[in-house]
């Protein structure tokens, strides 16, 4: 199978492997896929305010899904968590070029990116947590 | 050392040099008919293929007369199920085979299946090999066939033919055996392995491509076939067209050319194989043997490196050429069945590559792609979640994965 040369970018320069400190109240981790499926996907965010400063992530996966999650963590990283959840698959898909056999890859990296929030958002306090959106006017 | 290093030898091999000036000849100078037999082209075509008929029957024990071209093993597999399976419908309509078998053997099957013929899939050991207490247990009255991979394609594990063909003749059933990838490698002999239908293939050991030959037992018992191509009444009506007078040509020399070297290309191939997984083994934790460790092919070696997975690690040797067990190879996200019988697991099935050694391969070629397997593999897995959650000590057999 030919990659793109951006899936070759990534897998040959992966941006923001490692790991942050899981333990940290400001730290959300995300892990989805499973061994036996051939993919696992963890992305982890550290958030400032609203905003996610810093992203990390590993992935156990073929070129492609090496390539999404990194990719990933790039845009991701300086976005808000509301930014950060607008990210589509399909947009990976582009970036990368990957051909229609490989685009559980973007799902998985997508589903990692919301697992990581999700995993952020529960451990903030719930005071905490009234979002923008519900103020009350 | 000429780069990329091609360790995929059992994929397909190069044309022996020695193959291909005895095949250049019957290209044009030599290019009659086999089965012209009014003239001088003719015979000599005719006289060409009967020698190549001979090699061939000498590198497996058979007589000449046992020998049917074809153009190839996946033919050679077709014929063989579905010409014995219409033969012998009669008898009975129930065949033995393996869940281990090549794509051939396993299609053509599931064929013989949609028209009536019932199938029985034994399943392997962990090794991958079956045993003749297991092919015994699943003999029936109405069984007319086993069919048997005799040294594996993917992960070389040799199976106890010539035990598996004796418990089939004592009790009537003819054995199938596919043996392209034992033949040339392992000592073959069709009347003490209890053979009654082989088939081999050039192009795995060093003969070309598109050319390959079926033996179909001729006494004790005389096995018959219903051909599956009609025309001319070729091969003694088994197999009609035109023969390929040069790939026979081809295939009788690269024959004759195992023959001869056999124990040099059987040292050779084990020696590199061995040295090559000394090195994976000193320098990597975490790294399995696929297949049975005792009886496998002597130049192949298919491994697993848990924690990576395979397709990603493949990206990784820009120098090597070698095939993944892994799904994301091939257009289905299925990993490989082979392994899937053994029970490997699919995490390691996914994390297996097949490394095969050839008669040209040289010991620098097999250290330069063994430091850069083991480069890839610790790279892959600084990037690896499931490496660093064993680094830390958790189980992963307790994680509760979202399987997509």
């Amino acid at each position: 199978m030919a990659y793109s040369d951006k899936v070759l970018d990534h897998y040959n320069q992966p941006r923001n492997v490692g790991s942050l400190d899981k333990k940290k109240t400001s730290v959300g981790t995300g892990v989805v896929g499973a061994p036996e499926c051939g993919d696992v996907m963890k992305l982890q965010i550290e958030v400032e305010g609203d905003m996610i400063m810093d992203a990390k992530f590993k992935t156990f996966g073929c070129g492609s899904a090496i390539a999404s999650s990194s990719l990933a963590t790039e845009w991701i990283k300086g976005k808000t968590i509301d930014e950060a959840m607008q990210i589509q698959n399909t947009e990976i898909v582009e970036e990368l070029s990957l051909p229609p056999v490989k685009i559980h890859c973007s799902v998985l990296a997508e589903d990692a990116i919301k697992s990581a929030i999700a995993d952020y958002k529960s451990k903030q306090p719930k005071n905490q947590d009234s979002e923008p959106q519900g103020e009350a006017r | 050392m000429n780069l990329p290093i091609y360790l995929d030898f059992q994929a397909t091999t190069p044309v022996d040099q020695r193959v291909l000036d005895a095949m250049l000849p019957y290209f044009s100078a030599t290019f009659g008919n086999a089965a012209s037999r009014s003239h001088s082209f003719g015979w000599a075509a005719e006289e060409a293929v009967g020698r190549a008929r001979k090699q061939i029957a000498d590198l497996i024990g058979a007589s000449p007369k046992e020998i049917v071209f074809t153009s190839g093993s996946t033919e050679g597999i077709n014929l063989a199920l579905k010409g014995a399976a219409e033969m012998y419908a009669a008898k009975g309509k129930h065949i033995i085979t393996t869940q281990v078998e090549h794509k051939a053997v396993l299609d053509t099957c599931k064929r013989l299946e949609q028209e009536g013929y019932e199938v029985t899939y034994l399943k392997p050991d962990k090794t991958g090999r079956v045993s003749a207490e297991v092919v015994e247990e699943a003999l029936r009255d109405d069984t007319i066939l086993v069919a048997l991979l005799w040294a594996s394609n993917e992960i070389g594990t040799i199976n106890p033919v010539r035990e598996i063909g004796k418990l089939c003749h004592e009790r009537g059933v003819l054995l199938f055996t596919d043996a392209t990838q034992a033949v040339g490698k392992l000592p073959v002999d069709v009347e003490s392995d209890n053979i009654d239908l082989l088939c081999l293939s050039a192009h795995k050991i060093y003969g070309p491509k598109g050319v390959g030959a079926l033996f179909v037992r001729r006494r004790n018992p005389r096995v018959r076939l219903v051909a599956q191509m009609d025309g001319g009444g070729h091969e003694r009506g088994m197999r009609s067209g035109t023969l390929n007078v040069p790939g026979i040509v081809g295939l009788g020399a690269a024959c004759n050319i195992c023959q001869e070297d056999f124990q040099k290309d059987l040292d050779h191939g084990r020696g590199l194989r061995d040295r090559f997984e000394k090195q994976i083994f000193e320098a990597l934790d975490h790294v399995y043997i696929n297949g049975d460790p005792e009886n496998r092919l002597p130049q192949a070696s298919n491994i697993s490196f848990a924690y990576v997975e395979g397709e990603s690690l493949i990206m990784g040797f820009a120098d090597i050429a070698v095939s993944s067990g892994s799904a994301c190879t091939s257009a289905s996200l299925e990993p490989s069945h082979v392994l899937r019988a053994c029970d490997v697991g699919d995490e390691l099935a996914h994390s297996s590559i097949r490394f095969s050694f050839g008669r040209l391969t040289s010991a620098e070629e097999v250290d330069h792609a063994a430091a850069q397997v083991i480069e890839a593999v610790k790279r892959l897995r600084e990037l690896s979640p499931l490496y660093e959650m064993v680094q830390e000590g958790i189980d992963l057999s307790t994680i509760n994965w979202s399987g997509h």
